[in-house]
């Protein structure tokens, strides 16, 4: 418990970062060109770090798997990024943003972090904007704004569905200025296997070169992981197919505590799974939530009926329907945030109302987001008893210019026309709030080591808010970590070149070295993937959006059964010294097999339901979750022990509420 | 339904080539490409054979990783998509499916049908981008009000994915549609008109460096293009560069 010491300021929430910023002690000019700083990742928080502490004059490595930094799963994010720029003149503020995120969370995260996220949130976008970010704009050229599930503003900056490619973008512009400069060195293609830890301080990576197979060596006197979620130990998710925990689970390993890795977010509107061969799922924007209408047949014969394709939805008479989430939460309606909107559409097709060959979808229906618009624009036009086919008409093409982008990916992967039809969704596996545990300067408990973006635990509590992840990405790349790893780095004038032939660098190289032969030597007969599919069946049914004791406990159960199984039955070709993508996804799913029981492990300590977590034992008679906060307000950040994470040592660190009250969220 | 696949096979970029054919069966016409190629790769390991490799990412269709050359075309048949959004509905059964990487002198094959696109990297690093420092310390994001549709048109040009189907269509190997993406993105912006002239000069140096064959205005890029962008905007970079070249100091 000692270490856990979050270094929060001392001071009023509001001054604590700016007194922060103007006591810690600066790096000169000239002694920041003898420090190198590694920057493992490339998406919003690694590319804006890497660039922000180029600029400053550090040497930057930046590293990432993909071909190239613009690639990184940032790219992905659709509906928008937070600000407090009361543009609209709604009553936002930085208190309201800082607010709406602790409440958003559940409670479950750190205040001082919180409000430094609100106050910089502003400078993001007169960052990007002067960067050349293509922000939505009004007629009169100033920004336009939207908004988002659980707030009442509208703070939300966008770039029609694509806001995530036009801020990772900007970012990759930024880096690739300092790689022009020589201030950056770019190695992409390249993947961290190992950690080294001198004399207790990070002092550099092992990183596989994905083209030769060779085994790198770079030291440098700070590393940053910036490498994104784990969601993928569900196997299907919205992530990219390569995004992986390897980076953050070495780390851990070495030292770095993991903080409530339970807390996953699940989002509402997917792509339902269409067969066994899947191997992502595609999400639909919040967005969609503001004038689609969610809903399963109040009958379950007409759901069975359905489901054997006797039934068309639009068959349906509107008593026939049952729109669960306006019935449930009369005052949010369909735009409730994201984890209560999966539970009550697990709910409904649990109990055997779900309307696709699996039983696991339900509709997203916009016929009368359609009639209405259609209405409207023929009063416009003037036009007099309108027909119900000129009314569609113009209804349609009012939804096409708000989602048109949206109904053509959904129209593609399904084949069927939204239009005409209501769409199917399921939720699926977005986001992971949890994540590597850092103080108020992003450092983890190894020193030298920092966590950024979505890769650390936080800022969003046990529930993220839409269009809040790339404001964090951003604002802890470009605005926290320059000042904090500066500060870090201020002990570090004098040390000098980190040599890489010490023996914590053969250490570490001979670590990587046998974990890859070990699996090439297993001689078994299941690819990866098999094992990889597996365990993402055990997390789901046990540890996605509802979870028991009975069934956590037989989850890691099952989990060490599968990760025996692996070790002695897979089945990788090739060598190390060549290009092996196989290998590269043996060590990411070996990873995985052991990150699923910490999460499992987690999720049965926390004997409480909150945000994304939870708890079929803790919940009201109506159904919702109960949160104990005399108990469970605290971060649970475990310590890696003993070569297993069946003995994980949880530590925990306090949370405590000055600024806001503690309430019980209500959607009703 | 069950495919006949030609798979280009190369073991590194200095070796040769050839095509290798396998058999897969099973395929669901809700499959996308990719997974189609994920039951082959599970099918070769088990059959003691390399899988094929292969680039790929986010599988939604905006990262750009993917580069398939199947049947003659960059990302297959259909329009505004990536080999990723590719349906196995698009294909009827029993079909013999070619698959290529994309080819470029500028694109050289790394190993089968993966491609070094550091190329695409270079040409940004040569100019695509407004030189301003993080600092945050920048004027309101609302200071400057910019037109609506220069803020659409240069959101249009910005929305280019950096794959290389451009490349791998063009009869010339030309990244000009690649290129001129981001001349128009940042010269329609006024936070990107300050350099414009250097940048255009810069960037198109830079393509030429790097081995790109010259636009012949066939329009090829801008069909196979799976996010749509507008042989336009290689008029724009055509006058950009005129006039950058008969002002430059």
């Amino acid at each position: 418990m000692s270490k856990l010491n979050a270094n929060i300021p001392e001071g009023s929430l509001a001054e604590k970062w700016t007194n922060h910023k103007s006591k810690i002690p600066l790096v000169s000019p000239a002694n920041k060109r003898q420090i190198d700083v590694i920057v493992v990742g490339t998406g919003l928080a690694g590319s804006s770090a890497a660039a922000s502490l180029a600029e400053l004059g550090y040497n930057v490595k930046a590293f990432c798997f993909q071909d190239s930094p613009r690639r990184a799963h940032s790219i992905a994010a659709q509906g928008g990024i937070n600000a407090a720029k009361n543009y609209q003149n709604d009553g936002d503020s930085t208190f309201r943003l800082f607010y709406d995120t602790i409440k958003g969370g559940d409670y479950r995260s750190r205040e001082a972090n919180v409000h430094r996220l609100a106050e910089v949130s502003a400078s993001i976008i007169d960052q990007c904007v002067a960067q050349g970010v293509p922000f939505a704009r009004e007629y009169g050229g100033l920004l336009d704004n939207r908004s988002f599930g659980g707030v009442q503003v509208s703070r939300t900056f966008y770039a029609k569905g694509q806001t995530g490619q036009q801020l990772l973008l900007g970012a990759y512009s930024a880096l690739s200025r300092q790689v022009a400069k020589g201030r950056v060195e770019l190695l992409s293609r390249h993947e961290m296997v190992e950690l080294v830890v001198v004399d207790g301080k990070a002092r550099g990576i092992i990183a596989r070169n994905l083209v030769t197979g060779e085994l790198e060596r770079h030291s440098a006197h700070a590393v940053l992981l910036c490498t994104g979620g784990y969601g993928n130990v569900f196997y299907l998710s919205t992530n990219a197919m390569g995004s992986n925990v390897t980076a953050a689970w070495k780390a851990h390993r070495k030292g770095a505590y993991m903080a409530n890795p339970c807390f996953t977010q699940i989002h509402p509107t997917c792509i339902p799974v269409s067969g066994d061969s899947q191997s992502k799922l595609t999400l639909m924007s919040e967005s969609l939530r503001n004038d689609g209408r969610i809903w399963v047949p109040k009958k379950a014969e007409d759901a069975l009926a359905i489901r054997e394709g006797k039934l068309k939805p639009t068959d349906l008479s509107e008593e026939n329907r049952d729109y669960y989430l306006e019935r449930r939460y009369p005052a949010f309606g369909n735009l409730v945030p994201r984890d209560v909107a999966s539970r009550a559409a697990k709910e409904r097709c649990d109990a055997g109302y779900g309307v696709n060959k699996t039983g696991e979808a339900v509709y997203l229906d916009f016929s009368s987001a359609i009639e209405r618009f259609g209405s409207e624009a023929a009063h416009v036009k003037g036009i007099k008893n309108p027909s119900e086919d000129q009314i569609k008409k113009l209804g349609e093409r009012i939804v096409e210019s708000k989602y048109g982008n949206l109904f053509q990916m959904y129209e593609k992967i399904t084949a069927q026309n939204p239009y005409q039809t209501p769409m199917m969704i399921y939720p699926a596996v977005h986001y992971t709030m949890g994540g590597i545990w850092v103080d108020y300067n992003l450092m983890t408990t190894v020193p030298g080591l920092f966590a950024l973006g979505e890769a650390n635990f936080s800022d969003h509590g046990a529930n993220r808010l839409g269009a809040s992840a790339l404001m964090q990405g951003l604002a802890d790349g470009y605005f926290v970590a320059p000042y904090t790893v500066g500060t870090y780095l201020s002990q570090d004038i004098t040390t000098g070149q980190i040599s890489t032939e010490s023996t914590e660098f053969d250490e570490a190289e001979a670590t990587a070295r046998n974990r890859m032969e070990g699996f090439l030597n297993s001689k078994g007969n299941t690819p990866v993937e098999a094992f990889h599919r597996d365990l993402g069946k055990i997390m789901w049914s046990q540890c996605g959006m509802a979870r028991n004791e009975e069934g956590l406990k037989k989850a890691i159960a099952d989990i060490r059964i599968l990760r025996d199984k692996f070790y002695s039955d897979v089945k990788v070709l090739g060598k190390i010294g060549e290009m092996n993508p196989e290998l590269d996804k043996a060590g990411r799913v070996a990873d995985f097999l052991e990150l699923g029981e910490l999460m499992c492990m987690d999720a049965l300590a926390r004997e409480e339901s909150c945000g994304g977590h939870f708890r079929e034992e803790f919940q009201s008679k109506e159904g919702e979750a109960v949160r104990k906060d005399d108990e469970f307000a605290f971060v649970a950040a475990w310590e890696f022990a003993e070569s297993d994470p069946g003995k994980s040592k949880l530590h925990k660190e306090e949370l405590s509420f000055e600024n806001v009250e503690l309430n019980t969220r209500s959607y009703k | 339904m069950n495919f006949t696949i030609n798979v280009w096979r190369q073991n590194g970029p200095k070796e040769k080539g050839g095509i290798a054919t396998y058999k897969v069966s099973n395929i669901s016409d809700d499959m996308s490409f990719l997974e189609m190629i994920d039951v082959l790769n599970e099918q070769l390991i088990i059959q003691d054979i390399d899988p094929v490799v292969f680039d790929h990412d986010c599988r939604e269709g905006i990262c750009g990783m993917c580069s398939m050359f199947i049947n003659g075309e960059a990302h297959g048949p259909g329009r505004g998509v990536t080999t990723c959004q590719l349906h196995m509905r698009e294909f009827k059964d029993g079909d013999t499916i070619t698959i290529e990487p994309f080819r470029a002198k500028a694109f050289p094959v790394i190993k089968d049908l993966m491609v070094d696109r550091g190329s695409f990297d270079r040409i940004i690093q040569a100019g695509g981008y407004v030189s301003v420092n993080t600092s945050g310390n920048l004027p309101d994001a609302n200071a400057t009000p910019i037109e609506k549709q220069d803020a659409d048109a240069a959101f249009d040009s910005a929305t280019c994915i950096g794959c290389g189907a451009c490349v791998a269509t063009c009869k010339n190997a030309s990244a000009m549609l690649f290129t001129s993406a981001k001349v128009s993105q940042l010269s329609l912006l006024p936070q990107g008109k300050i350099e414009a002239s250097e940048r255009v000069m810069n960037m198109v140096k830079q393509m030429d460096l790097e081995g790109f064959g010259n636009c012949t205005n066939t329009g090829a890029c801008e069909v196979e293009c799976p996010k749509g962008i507008s042989i336009e905007n290689i008029a724009r970079m055509n006058r950009e560069y005129l006039s950058a070249s008969i002002t430059s100091k």
